[in-house]
């Protein structure tokens, strides 16, 4: 149990952190901000790796494999999907 | 030295931790904003690498080929897809965040039942990974249907859907509960994978596509917070900072987007947008009995090409058409006339938070040119020409005065209040929230009915030869 309340003191303050550093964002990076923070979300990998690391097969290590792909889709498609987004606001702002 | 390695781990974790902190930050600001991702991605690289020499994980083969497959998979389909599509990408992400998190908290579940102890505070992590992994996974890819048009984008409901939600939820505490008496039950397990995924696709089915960016905003928060029930799981400190960070930033978009429409959260989550709206004889009845004036392309052009300013106010039809290319080069013409050119952007146009700048940016429109609804709306009343393109209920006049329209109290761009205004609009059929919109009878309103980019392409083509 004491794991338990040690990860929900990290979760809460965290979440304080968060709040904190995006309080204001420009409808411009809505959809920027939105999509790089859902790539990391993708840190499941991490779990996922854990999941899938003993080596032999079980249905553990075949979910957790799932999960990786799953996962690393989320993150790199997240991660370059904004770049790719926020690179045209960059070209525009030379621009402008 | 044993303990060596464990701890150049979490040192390593706390520093990915700050990265995706100040990435975050950065990613708030646009001189910063690329930085802030590229600083996100660095830490999420380290997170992942020093994940690697944990010595519980010895599958490399496996686990680089998941990588591989994964990463290969992400990038071209972030390559490939469409501005336009952007919702549904971003919708789908985090539906496979969210997957990949509650197939952490199963896989989890297989591991320890094969060790046969399954501890108490286990069980708890493992249920609240599923619940919240896989509302997210099925609620999200619900979205992405109805954004990808593969199901119906207006609400659907049934009778009693209330009720049964509640009944799956009751279902799925009782489930829970035992859980803890029968810890090696797999068949209750995967009862409650199920009542999850069901619960997903329930909640979701009856919002409609006006409300999409808050539901959007809503499962990116909770894709966050899936990740942080994964880190409970597995007991890592890692994804239990990182999905809050996720969480919070989610929670935010979500409270703008809400803001947006005047509704609160659960509103929108809890009755359908405009079902209870009848129209009666539906919009055919409404068209024929209220005049509309019609304007074809060469009069358009000329009321935009001798105005001193025009306002152009973009919505999802839009993004349908694709016609953001061809509304910027509209917008360059008139210029060259010397009209003054702006875009109103409100901030639930579209499909997600943001919709209408991505694409502006995409049609390389300048940033300085997009004003927000709060700078735009007193400029209104000295405007020429308020040129509508395909929006439809951030426009409606009814919500400022009328207490039974379903959009009563949402802030709106004041188009009716510029001289003269033109609509762009497929048809008089009502917008996704259902009901007819009062500003297409108006005196001072004209319509151009057709496609969003056929009509703008056709004033280009006049407007050049004024």
């Amino acid at each position: 149990m004491e794991g338990i309340i040690v990860g929900l003191s990290v979760f809460v303050l965290a979440s304080f952190v968060g709040f904190e550093v995006i309080n204001k964002v420009p409808p411009t990076l809505h959809t920027p901000l939105m999509s790089g923070a859902n790539a990391i979300s993708g840190i499941a990998v991490i779990g996922a790796l854990i999941v899938a690391g003993p080596h032999d097969w079980n249905v553990a290590v075949v979910l957790g494999f799932i999960a990786i792909i799953l996962a690393t889709i989320n993150v790199v498609g997240g991660f370059l999907v904004t770049d790719r987004m926020l690179q045209m606001f960059k070209k525009k702002e030379v621009k402008a | 030295m044993t303990d060596f390695l464990p701890t150049a781990i979490q040192v390593v974790y706390l520093v990915a931790a700050s990265l995706f902190i100040v990435g975050l930050k950065n990613l708030g600001s646009p001189a910063t904003a690329r930085k802030g991702n590229t600083l996100a991605s660095v830490g999420m690289l380290l997170a992942v690498v020093v994940t690697l020499l944990d010595r519980s994980v010895l599958n490399y083969q496996l686990i680089l080929l998941g990588l591989a497959i994964g990463s290969g998979i992400g990038a071209v389909a972030a390559y490939k897809v469409a501005m336009t599509d952007m919702p549904q990408m971003v919708g789908l992400l985090n539906g496979l965040g969210g997957a990949a998190s509650a197939l952490v908290a199963v896989g989890e579940f297989w591991r320890l039942r094969g060790t046969g102890d399954i501890p108490v505070d286990a069980i708890i992590t493992m249920i609240l990974g599923v619940l919240i992994g896989g509302v997210t996974l099925t609620g999200s890819l619900m979205a992405f249907a109805k954004l990808q048009g593969l199901i119906s984008g207006s609400p659907i409901t049934f009778p009693f859907q209330q009720g049964l939600n509640a009944l799956l939820l009751i279902g799925f505490l009782i489930g829970s509960g035992y859980l803890f008496v029968a810890p090696e039950n797999s068949i209750i397990f995967l009862g409650l994978v199920s009542v999850s995924l069901l619960l997903g696709v329930l909640v979701v089915l009856p919002i409609g596509g006006a409300d999409m960016p808050v539901v959007i905003s809503l499962l990116n928060s909770l894709s966050g917070i899936a990740a942080s029930a994964a880190g409970f799981v597995v007991m890592n400190n890692m994804l239990i900072i990182a999905g809050a960070l996720v969480g919070a930033s989610g929670l935010i978009l979500t409270q703008i987007m809400c803001k947006g429409m005047n509704r609160t959260l659960s509103s929108v989550l809890f009755s359908a947008f405009g079902s209870t709206n009848l129209t009666g004889g539906g919009p055919n009845v409404t068209a024929t009995d209220k005049a509309v004036r019609t304007l074809d392309a060469e009069e358009g052009a000329m009321m935009l090409g001798y105005a001193r300013s025009v306002v152009i106010v973009p919505g999802y039809g839009m993004a349908v058409a694709q016609a953001q290319h061809t509304i910027r080069e509209l917008a360059d013409q008139l210029e060259r006339l010397g009209v003054d050119v702006k875009y109103a952007i409100h901030p639930v146009a579209g499909r997600m938070p943001g919709h209408m700048n991505v694409l502006l940016a995409e049609a390389n429109v300048p940033y300085p040119q997009l004003y927000d609804m709060d700078d735009v709306n007193p400029e209104f009343e000295r405007t020429d020409v308020a040129l509508v393109v395909g929006a439809n209920d951030v426009v409606n006049p009814a919500a400022r005065h009328d207490t039974t329209s379903p959009v009563y109290g949402m802030p709106i761009l004041e188009v009716d209040k510029a001289h003269n205004t033109i609509v762009i609009k497929r048809s008089l059929n009502p917008g996704f929230a259902g009901i007819d919109n009062e500003l297409f009878y108006k005196a001072k309103t004209v319509m151009m009915f057709g496609g969003a980019r056929d009509v703008v392409a056709k004033l280009v083509a006049e407007v050049k030869q004024l």
